[in-house]
This record gives C-alpha cells, sequence and structure tokens, in this order.
C-alpha cells in the first residue's frame, strides 16, 4: 500500500503514551527508589543491605523450585493421560483443571485452608478418633503444599495443550521406526512437548517465587518468603527505600530465569489462558 | 481498426527495498482487449498490475487513463476493478452480498443491485448460490463469485492477477473459455497476469511478455510464437532449439555448419545472430538427405509424437516427430526455409535453447507454478 | 490395565484438587459454623453473607471496575495492534511489544509496588492525600490487561488477508471504510476474547490491587483477603463456594454451548451442499 493514512500511523499512540506512562515510569520509579535514601539522596545502602534478606532469597527460591518439579512430576503425566483420552473426556478434564484456575487463588488457598488448619477438616477428624493433629499449616512443607496445589494447573494445562495438538502421526511413525513405547515416550513426545513444559515452569516459578497469601495463610505468619516481606516493607514509608531494592533483584532474577527458559523454547510455546 | 488508447504507462519504474522490480516500462493498453502480461515469477507483472489499479505508486513515470494522469487517484476512485490472485472474497458475507459489495456501497436502490447480482451470477454460471457462504464454495465457484463481484460494477478494465493459479488443469481450462467468452460478451478491457504461456496464447488479444522488470516484446500471441523478438522469449513461449549463427547475406544464414536459406533480412553481413527453429518444424531424413546430421540421444513417447533429443556436432537439439526413431540412432535433419526464425543477439543469449540437460522432472521442478510467490514478500 | 492406571492417575488427582473446593462447598451449608462436624443443612452463611453491605459494595466496585478497565485495554489494544500491524520498523514494533508484555512476565507483586510508587510520587508532587482509589485502581487494571488483550487482536491482524482490504478499496472503499467493513468483521471474534480476557483478569486480581487500592475502593478479592487474614469465617465459604458455582456455570456454557452450535452448523452446511 503507498501512504499510510494518519490513522493508521497514529492508531498505536495511545498505547505507547499509556506504556510509558504506566509501564515505563513506574518501573524507573522502582529504580528511582532503590538507588536512593529516604530523604531522595543518591544512596547504595539498599542494595548493599540486602544481603540481610539473602535467607528469604534461598529459601524463596528453593521454595518456588521444589513446587515446581513437583508440579511437573505430578503434571506431566496428567496432561499426558489427559491428551491421551477421548475427544468427550478431553473436553470435560479441560473444564475440570480450567475451574480452579479461574477461581481466585485466595479462594483455592483458603479451601485448601478448610481441609489442613488446626481446626481443619483432618485434624478434626484426626482429634476425634484420638490421634495427634497433623500441624502442617506452619510448615514448609504447608507452604510447599500450597503452592504446589494452587499452580498446579497452570503446569498441567500448557503442557496437555502442546500434547493434544501433537500430531498423532508422529506417534505412528516413530512406532513404524521401531521405537517401544519407551522410546516414543523419550524420543519423540517429550521433545515435542517441550515448549508447553517451559510455559508451564514459567507459569508455576514465578507466581511461587513472588506470593505472599499462601505463605501468610498456610505458612501461618511463621514463614517469610520474598513475597511476604514486600509486602511487609511497603506498608510503611520509611521501608519503600529498602522494598523497591527487593523488588528490583527479584524482578531481575526473574527475568533472567525466564529467558533462559526461553533459551529452550523453540517458539512461545503453549497458552496463557 | 486500431482501438483508443485506455490505459498509458509511461517511463514506469518501481523499486522494493532496493531491488528494482520495474525498470522504465512503457506500455499502451488499447480499449476492449484482451491483453495478459506474461512472465515468470519477479518479472514485474503483478506490480504493473498492482501500478494500474493504485494499490502501489510508481517511483518514476506516470499512469494515464484515457488521457489523464492517475498518479494521485486512490484505488477506490479508479475506473477498474480486480480479480485478486486467491479470490480475496470476503468470509464474513455471503455470495450474495460478495457480489453486491461495490454496488451498495454506490448507494444503487436495493432492487437495482438485486437484479444486478441476480444477472452477473447468472452469467457465471452461480444461479442460486445467493445464499451461500463463500467458505463452503468449491475453488472454482469461488472464482466465479470474484469476477461476478469486479464485473457487476461496470468497470472499464478489469484486472486479473493469475486468477486460474490454484485451479486444476482440467478447471483451468474450462475457465479459460469461460473468462474469454465473458470478456467478448461484456467488452470490457481484460488486463490478465500469468506465468502459464499456454493459457496467454490461448486467451489473449495482445501477450506482453516481461523478464527482469522489462517488456520484451508486445504482440498477438501469433506474432509472440513465430516472431519471437529474443532468445527469452522464443524459449518462454513453447519449445525451441537457439542455435547461434550469423547472417551471410539477406535470406541466408550459418550455423551448426551449414548454410541454410531462411525468410529474414536487413542483418549486416556477418552478423551473428540468435537462430530459433522450433522442434515442430525439422524434419527426421536419412543421414544422406539431411542438411545436419546427428545422433539420437533419448526418445520419450508423448501420445501426439515422440521428443527426441538429438545431438548434432555437441549441441543438444529437441525435435518433435511422428516417425519413430530409437535411441543411438544416426539420423539426418531437414528445415525448410520458413522455419528458421533469425533474432538480435541479447542479453539471454545463450541462456536458453540447448537441450543438454533436458528432462522433463526438471523442467516441472523449474517451473513457476506456484502462484503469487512473486512479488509476494514485497508489499 | 494401562488404560486403568491412566485413569487411576487422572482420577486421583483431580481428587486431590476438588476435595478441598468440595470441603468448602459442603461446609459452606454447615449449620453449626464448624469443621469438625456437619450439624445440618443450613443456608445461614448464605443469608449472613448477602445481609453484609461491604460483600455486595465490593462486588458492586468489582464489576465497574472490570467493565470499565477490560473496555478501556480493549480499546487501546485494538488500536495499538492496528497501528502495529501497519508499522514497518521491526526494532519499535518488538520495542513495544516487548514493554506491553512486562507486566505479563512480571511477578504481580513487582507490577503491584512499581505502581505503587508511581502513583504516591504523583501525590506527593501534587500533594494530594487518598491518591489511591477507583482512578489508580482503574489505571493499574488497564494496565495488566493491555498485554492480554494485544495478545488475543493481534493474530487476527496477522492472519488478515492482505487482499481483502484491498478488494474493498477496489470496489470503491476509502481505506478507513475499508478497515471498518471488511476487517473488522474479521478482527472482533479477537477483540471479544480479549475483552472477556480482560474482564476475568480483572475481577480475578488481587496482589496488584493490594498494593493501589484504598479502604473506601474495595473490589471482591480485597474484601475476601481482608475478611480471612485472621480468622475462618463461614460466610466466606458461602461467598467462595458461590464464586465456584458461577465459575463452573460459565466454564461449561462456554465449552459446551460452543461445540453444539457449530456442530449443528456444520450439519446444516453439509445439508446446502
Amino acid at each position: 500500500m503507498k501512504g499510510k493514512s494518519v490513522f493508521q500511523r497514529m492508531a498505536a499512540m495511545p498505547h505507547i503514551v499509556w506504556m510509558i506512562m504506566f509501564i515505563v515510569a513506574p518501573m524507573l520509579f522502582v529504580l528511582y527508589f532503590a538507588f536512593t535514601d529516604t530523604e531522595g539522596n543518591f544512596s547504595f545502602a539498599n542494595i548493599t543491605s540486602l544481603s540481610e534478606y539473602s535467607n528469604v532469597f534461598i529459601l524463596s527460591i528453593a521454595f518456588a523450585l521444589i513446587a515446581t518439579v513437583v508440579c511437573l512430576v505430578i503434571g506431566y503425566p496428567l496432561a499426558y493421560f489427559m491428551a491421551k483420552s477421548s475427544p468427550r473426556m478431553q473436553k470435560i478434564l479441560m473444564v475440570l483443571i480450567m475451574l480452579p484456575m479461574w477461581c481466585n487463588l485466595l479462594i483455592r488457598t483458603y479451601a485448601l485452608m478448610a481441609l489442613l488448619d488446626n481446626g481443619g477438616l483432618i485434624n478434626s477428624f484426626l482429634e476425634s478418633i484420638g490421634a495427634d493433629k497433623w500441624h502442617i499449616v506452619g510448615s514448609d512443607f504447608g507452604v510447599i503444599l500450597g503452592m504446589v496445589y494452587d499452580f498446579l494447573p497452570y503446569m498441567v494445562l500448557p503442557i496437555f495443550t502442546v500434547m493434544s495438538k501433537l500430531d498423532k502421526r508422529y506417534i505412528e511413525a516413530a512406532a513404524d521406526l521401531g521405537c517401544s513405547s519407551l522410546q516414543t515416550m523419550t524420543k519423540v513426545i517429550m521433545p515435542l512437548s517441550v515448549s508447553g513444559v517451559i510455559s508451564g515452569i514459567t507459569m508455576v516459578f514465578v507466581p511461587s517465587i513472588s506470593t505472599f497469601y499462601i505463605s501468610q495463610k498456610l505458612g501461618a505468619g511463621k514463614i517469610d518468603l520474598i513475597g511476604d516481606t514486600i509486602e511487609r516493607l511497603f506498608q510503611n514509608t520509611s521501608t519503600y527505600n529498602i522494598g523497591a531494592a527487593i523488588s528490583l533483584i527479584m524482578m531481575i532474577l526473574i527475568i533472567v530465569s525466564v529467558a533462559i527458559m526461553n533459551r529452550f523454547s523453540d517458539d512461545d510455546g503453549g497458552i496463557i489462558i | 481498426m486500431k482501438k483508443e488508447v485506455i490505459i498509458n504507462l509511461t517511463d514506469v519504474s518501481k523499486a522494493f527495498d532496493g531491488e528494482l522490480v520495474l525498470d522504465h516500462i512503457n506500455l499502451q493498453i488499447h480499449d476492449k482487449e484482451f491483453v495478459t502480461l506474461l512472465g515468470p515469477s519477479g518479472c514485474g507483472k503483478t506490480t504493473t498490475l498492482r501500478i494500474i489499479g493504485g494499490f502501489e505508486s510508481p517511483d518514476t513515470g506516470d499512469v494515464e487513463f484515457n488521457g489523464k494522469s492517475v498518479k494521485n487517484v486512490p484505488p477506490h476512485q479508479r475506473p477498474v476493478n480486480t480479480v485478486f490472485q486467491k479470490y480475496a472474497l470476503f468470509p464474513h458475507l455471503n455470495v450474495f452480498e460478495n457480489v453486491a459489495f461495490g454496488l451498495r456501497l454506490k448507494k444503487l436502490p436495493e432492487e437495482e443491485i438485486r437484479a444486478k447480482v441476480k444477472e452477473m451470477l447468472a452469467l457465471v454460471n452461480l444461479k442460486g448460490f445467493e445464499r451461500r457462504r463463500t467458505s463452503t464454495l468449491s475453488g472454482g465457484q469461488q472464482q466465479r463469485v470474484a469476477i461476478a463481484r469486479a464485473l457487476v460494477n461496470q468497470p472499464e478494465v478489469l484486472l486479473l492477477d493469475e486468477p486460474l493459479g490454484a485451479l486444476d488443469l482440467k478447471l483451468r481450462k474450462d475457465m479459460q473459455n469461460e473468462l474469454k467468452k465473458i470478456q467478448q460478451t461484456t467488452g470490457i478491457t481484460f488486463i490478465y497476469v500469468t506465468h502459464d504461456q499456454e493459457e496467454a496464447l490461448s486467451m489473449s488479444d495482445t501477450v506482453v511478455v516481461m523478464a527482469n522488470g522489462q517488456i520484451q516484446q508486445i504482440g498477438s500471441p501469433t506474432d509472440i510464437y513465430n516472431e519471437p523478438e529474443n532468445a527469452f522469449v522464443a524459449d518462454f513461449i513453447g519449445e525451441s532449439n537457439i542455435v547461434d549463427g550469423f547472417m551471410l547475406a539477406d535470406y541466408k544464414v550459418r550455423f551448426s555448419g551449414h548454410t541454410f536459406e531462411c525468410v529474414d533480412k536487413g542483418f549486416d553481413k556477418n552478423q551473428p545472430v540468435d537462430v530459433v527453429v522450433r522442434p515442430e518444424d525439422v524434419d527426421v531424413v536419412p543421414v544422406e538427405k539431411g542438411m545436419l546430421e546427428g545422433t539420437v540421444t533419448s526418445v520419450t513417447f508423448k501420445g501426439v509424437h515422440y521428443e527426441i533429443i538429438v545431438d548434432i556436432g555437441g549441441f543438444k537439439w529437441m525435435i518433435q516427430t511422428t516417425d519413430f526413431v530409437a535411441e543411438g540412432e544416426h539420423i539426418g535433419i531437414y528445415i525448410e526455409p520458413d522455419a528458421i526464425h533469425i533474432m538480435n543477439k541479447s542479453e539471454f543469449s545463450d541462456m536458453f535453447g540447448d537441450y543438454s540437460s533436458f528432462s522433463d522432472e526438471l523442467d516441472l521442478l523449474s517451473d513457476p507454478t506456484e502462484p503469487g510467490d512473486e512479488e509476494d514478500d514485497a508489499e | 490395565m494401562k488404560k486403568f492406571l491412566s485413569t487411576g492417575y487422572i482420577f486421583l488427582i483431580f481428587a486431590l484438587l476438588y476435595a478441598p473446593i468440595l470441603v468448602l462447598i459442603i461446609f459452606s451449608f454447615n449449620e453449626s459454623g464448624s469443621l469438625s462436624e456437619f450439624s445440618g443443612f443450613s443456608f445461614v452463611w448464605y443469608k449472613e453473607l448477602f445481609a453484609d453491605e461491604e460483600a455486595l459494595t465490593s462486588l458492586k466496585n468489582s464489576l465497574i471496575l472490570a467493565v470499565c478497565s477490560s473496555l478501556a485495554a480493549t480499546v487501546i489494544a485494538t488500536f495499538a495492534a492496528l497501528g502495529l500491524h501497519h508499522m514497518r520498523g521491526k526494532f519499535v514494533k518488538g520495542a513495544i511489544k516487548s514493554v506491553t508484555n512486562i507486566p505479563m512476565m512480571n511477578p504481580d507483586i513487582v507490577t503491584g509496588v512499581s505502581m505503587m510508587l508511581l502513583f504516591v510520587a504523583v501525590a506527593g508532587i501534587i500533594k494530594a492525600n487518598n491518591f489511591m482509589g477507583f482512578g489508580t485502581m482503574l489505571i493499574a487494571h488497564t494496565t495488566f490487561n493491555l498485554p492480554y488483550v494485544l495478545l488475543s487482536v493481534t493474530p487476527r491482524f496477522n492472519q488478515l488477508d492482505k487482499s481483502l482490504s484491498e478488494a474493498a478499496q477496489d470496489l470503491g472503499c476509502t481505506p478507513a471504510r475499508a478497515f471498518f467493513s471488511v476487517e473488522l468483521p474479521e478482527i472482533v471474534p479477537g477483540i471479544i476474547s480479549g475483552l472477556m480476557l480482560g474482564f476475568t483478569m480483572s475481577l480475578d486480581d488481587f496482589v496488584i490491587s493490594h498494593f493501589v487500592s484504598s479502604p473506601n475502593f474495595q473490589t471482591l478479592p480485597l474484601y475476601v483477603y481482608n475478611q480471612t487474614v485472621h480468622n475462618v469465617k463461614f460466610s466466606m465459604y458461602a461467598l467462595c463456594a458461590l464464586i465456584v458455582a458461577i465459575i463452573l456455570i460459565i466454564l461449561l456454557a462456554v465449552n459446551f454451548t460452543g461445540s453444539v452450535s457449530n456442530k449443528s452448523r456444520k450439519k446444516r452446511n453439509k445439508g446446502v451442499a
């Protein structure tokens, strides 16, 4: 087409302006606060004081990694079996896996509490038969369980999407060429579902490492993750700066790990519902 | 009877991303004619069509409709309509609404639209398809809708961009006849773009052969076939043996170590030329009666004739003959004076006309039958 | 045997996934307000919920905010997609897309605090108190909706057959008219799915809202958070159960009525042909 109309040329302008004002500028403010003290003077103090929080960082990364691995181990076979079921069944299972996803995280976590809490169903039952209470809430295990429970659907759905689109002829061709069903799994299905796995991992890891509600509820306030730390620091004006510094580090951490992850995937992979 | 010039391109050039696609072309298109722009992928034929349609503007030169420049007239104000390569039927509209689209924009009364669309659908043999969705139609039917949609607006000129490219061979032949008939009944000027030389020869009044962004030859199908202007045209239109030769005098040409009578004159003495001999114009004769002699290296049965490749002094000739000859046989060949066509040397000399690497398979592979691969990446 | 294993696995995981939700739903009808025993079926918690002025107000707020922010994001992103579609410069295009995706890549908590810092800074400059509220919430929600809407609209633009617009112009449309009469109908499905996605994202958001809200503009997730932060409230069970039920109905409607109408359309087409 010759000369683009003014209409076409200007169409993206509102978006660009919005982006600069509400995406770029806030990021710059994070930077600004991270490198200034409460008086607004330039300072590295926030960054250097981050070492105090190294335990929190390590704990958060460990929790998020464990939760991600557990989700993958549980979710991958689930996605595979789902993809192998009949089309009608797939549809039903799709709805069943999406229902918790569409329910608010607060609801999912709260529902888990109803089951696991000290006054919850399981402990009420244990109490009634005279057994000891199982103190899941407030333990490391409880927090990781919460992450796995809340984010498992995010792992399953992208893998399932990739697998259900996988051309059945590849599997037939592999069998034709002499693959056993295990070899078909490792040599054909797994490599072809990498993109789904990558987006599944991203979609579990990022919210896990940054959560604060799960650790607040299932950790019963005893377990402090990055998310809790940031949330607490931003409740008080005097600690905005250190909070910004921690946010900055977390952002960098995640962008780097997502970038590394995407290296392994040749396309944008699954989908984000 | 010279018809009026309806479209006039003068000195038109166009480059995409620094690559010259049209190289200063001049072209006149006459009223009520069926003109075909013929050439291989990337020759600039589609760009020429898009410049006429107003979808591209030329870098240099001018485009005139009926003597008035339309360089700055946008597509929607030009008296032309286009049948697009992949039809570009509007998927959200049914057949009737697709055809009625242009009429509705002109705000014609509903009655008139109804009548015109009906008439047009009858013309393209699609009566009763009004309510169908375009996605449920076959390729040939979609093609007809596209033609009806363009024609219903009664354009002065109809542009057709490889419209039959996506159809299978049989359907293509039928549509060729039908298009020709439609052109004759409506009397609208058709400008038709194709890479299929057979299509061009069988349908057109005038063929414009293009290559490398330039017009190689303009003429009637018979002119183009019998009197190609250079080696490119000779090779692109039909099969040709193109040999180096030189003119001894008027009506006398020497090639392959033999002096031949011919019907061409007006060249300098000893001027090097390209000599074209069509495979069907060569007679196979016993060695002793032949003007040239050679060995048959391959024989292919083609139904109506045999296609044989003959090695004559190292140059491979293609000859079509109805008499069977065996591979390895030594034969003579005879060429009538009027079967010899002399052309000036050109940039295309020595690129074409030798069948030493010839095979049907290769021909198929290099045949640019993929429609739309041409200027598609250039927007 | 294999079949049995895979069905068993699917059943097990889904049972675990749904156990907490089912417990929550069942006990929302429990008269006694205890998790230790089901003393009798009753709607008492639902009555309490609907008597709660705050819950109803926050529901209304959530809906208003979701409608406004998804509409705003859809308008901006659709025009942006149009502009990007016609934009030549690969670098600028890539830059715009990457920046737009930041809120999608970033953990919500970072997006939340970054917007909070922006608003705090702006409020400081204009010396405004109580700056947070509907306005800041609308900006934040529109911003995080943008990448999702853009993601669902852009493919529609890319799938557009360029010759459609040309054909319309050839038949007498101006470029702008060609856009509205033949391109827009092709894009509308993407716009609608973007709108719906934005609407649900906005309804669902808790973390970002948490940082840019004020007590006088509370959305439903914020209300749930405030109610659940310390103690167990059975009216919250009722609310969660209601939300789960509504989402289930919507999901079933979308997934199954859609397929029915598709099938019948296919049949109709066959009938004609």
